[in-house]
């Protein structure tokens, strides 16, 4: 059991400091705009929930969100499967295990725009091996140009740069299960998926909470690599949240509105990581 | 069937390589060769796109940049979050939960939303375009992430460990120092790999925040692309170039990773 100790409040100062300095500021100056209008020249105006109104019934917030969601909801349904299925084929002792974590976590380390312009090339139909190899077997394949392939390269770049998240974790799950349990399991006659389902999946749960949280706020983020590969296009069809959001601030220059869709975009993160959250430290008190 | 499991893993790491063998390929050929063409390996091997980047200033000073607020902003982050994680997974005090969540809530701010802020917050404190003004803008996801690492670890470590300390009277500090951090010295790894890696791998925060002098390698990247031509073999030797820091670093933690992406709560 921990202690009370009020005192320990010393410890965490200077976290406290430095991430409000980074958290608040910069906050509050988004809260700022997004109540005012401005001209020019430093000279503000407050304008209410003017712009709050304006981006909450714009046509063309509500397709960059809808468009974020399938992209979340898709890649999601793609890497939290394909990564438990790689973990639990993974070798679990010996020389294998160093080389699969290694060539694994390699796409993480890589800068963001540097993945969207090896998959830009990668993809392009007259000099990279994807698009080529497409074509080539019989399918018409151009992201610069058809919505469908600029989706799927997106997709594929998503489950190709965080995939590997979703493995690490879960391996780190399965070899956190003790081999009493898969003695036991041996002894009564379990079949591969009891083992899975009655084993390895409850124990799994934790891990999974944690990869389908990170995985949900970064690909709701997700703002370099996709700009980098397709720029938002063919038209506005890849234009996720992120990319309209910058469009519209560096862009337009419309501080107001982007300041209140940043805003609007930060409580639905908000709002469904702390639902996760909840559930995972709910989950943490039932142990 | 249990003979082909080694397949799964195999065929991914494939699929892995190769956009990373393809940037290879490119970045070994001349820029004649790549548009003249598809050609599986290069014909004409060179080295020329490397030894460009290494011997021009703007280039290779991009890397050092970079390297330089990363390495800033590890040491930053990962020496600041130790105490709090002792505190967060020694002791209860008022509001800790609420913080604990504050931290992590701002993993996940979007750092479109923040961008614009930031430029005007460091300029107007005099630090834009230095390598500080990156590290500490960094530290906004990287600190919560290294609290949150840490305080797995910590909770790993019997209570008793402390207290036997204590009564031995050993002061605070020097428990801490010499005692404790020794013992989640794997954890301390994990941390600093993942700061390294966060780090290491935004662009958007590095960009706003510099233009000459803090330049980071990727944003001399995306200059080229535009600026002189689309001289595709020089992005690809420098995109493959910043592949090679990550991978030295995977290399030391590689018995680690593993707990360390469970953060060590599993």
């Amino acid at each position: 059991m921990r202690t009370v100790n009020q005192k320990a409040w010393w410890l965490v100062l200077p976290v406290v400091l430095l991430v409000a300095f980074n958290a608040v500021i910069p906050l509050m100056a988004v809260v700022n705009y997004s109540v005012q209008e401005t001209f020019g020249n430093n000279e503000f105006f407050f304008e209410g929930v003017r712009w709050f109104q304006q981006v909450m019934q714009s046509a063309r917030f509500r397709e960059a969100l809808g468009r974020q969601i399938a992209f979340t909801g898709i890649v999601l349904a793609i890497q939290i499967p394909l990564g438990v299925a790689i973990a639990l084929a993974m070798p679990h002792k010996g020389w294998g295990v160093s080389v699969c974590l290694v060539l694994m976590a390699m796409p993480l380390l890589i800068p963001y725009n540097v993945v969207g312009a090896m998959w830009n090339i990668f993809a392009l139909p007259d000099i990279g091996l994807m698009g080529w190899g497409l074509n080539r077997i019989g399918i018409d394949f151009n992201y610069t140009r058809q919505p469908v392939a600029a989706w799927v390269t997106l997709v594929a770049m998503d489950v190709w740069h965080w995939t590997s998240l979703v493995v690490l974790l879960a391996y780190a799950g399965l070899s956190a299960i003790p081999d009493a349990y898969y003695q036991a399991a041996r002894i009564d006659g379990a079949s591969r998926w009891a083992i899975f389902r009655h084993i390895q999946l409850p124990k799994l749960k934790h891990v999974l909470l944690i990869a389908v949280l990170l995985r949900f706020m970064d690909s709701f983020m997700i703002y370099t690599e996709a700009v980098v590969l397709t720029g938002g296009g063919p038209g506005n069809a890849t234009t996720l949240l992120s990319i309209d959001l910058v469009k519209i601030a560096l862009g337009q220059f419309d501080l107001g509105p982007a300041a209140a869709m940043s805003l609007i975009y930060f409580l639905i993160i908000l709002l469904l990581s702390w639902l996760f959250y909840t559930v995972m430290t709910k989950d943490d008190a039932e142990r | 069937m249990k003979r082909l499991t080694w397949l799964v893993p195999t065929l991914y790491i494939v699929f892995l390589l190769l956009p990373i063998y393809w940037l290879l390929n490119m970045s070994f050929k001349n820029t004649n060769e790549i548009l003249g063409g598809f050609t599986l390996w290069p014909h004409k091997f060179t080295l020329d796109n490397y030894a460009k980047i290494l011997t021009d200033r703007t280039w290779y000073m991009g890397y050092v940049n970079s390297i330089t607020y990363v390495l800033l902003n590890t040491v930053i982050s990962v020496t600041v979050a130790l105490p709090a994680a002792y505190a967060f997974s020694r002791y209860r005090f008022l509001g800790d939960k609420h913080l604990f969540f504050w931290l992590l809530t701002n993993r996940m701010a979007p750092p479109a939303v923040f961008a614009l802020p930031f430029f005007q917050l460091y300029s107007s404190l005099g630090l834009f375009d230095t390598h500080i003004a990156v590290a500490l803008a960094h530290c906004l996801f990287n600190i919560p992430l290294a609290v949150w690492i840490l305080e797995g670890f910590m909770s790993g470590v019997p209570r008793e460990l402390d207290e036997t300390a204590f009564v031995d009277g050993y002061p605070f500090w020097r428990f801490f120092v010499k005692i404790f951090l020794p013992t989640i010295a794997a954890g301390v790894g994990v941390a600093a790999f993942f700061c390294f890696m966060f780090s290491w791998v935004e662009l958007l925060l590095a960009k706003t925040l510099t233009s000459v002098d803090a330049k980071p390698i990727a944003a001399t990247m995306t200059r080229t692309a535009s600026t002189s031509g689309y001289e595709l073999g020089l992005l690809a030797a420098a995109g493959a170039l910043t592949i090679v820091p990550g991978a030295v670093v995977i290399w030391f933690v590689r018995n680690y990773i593993a707990k360390g992406f469970a953060l060590g709560r599993v």
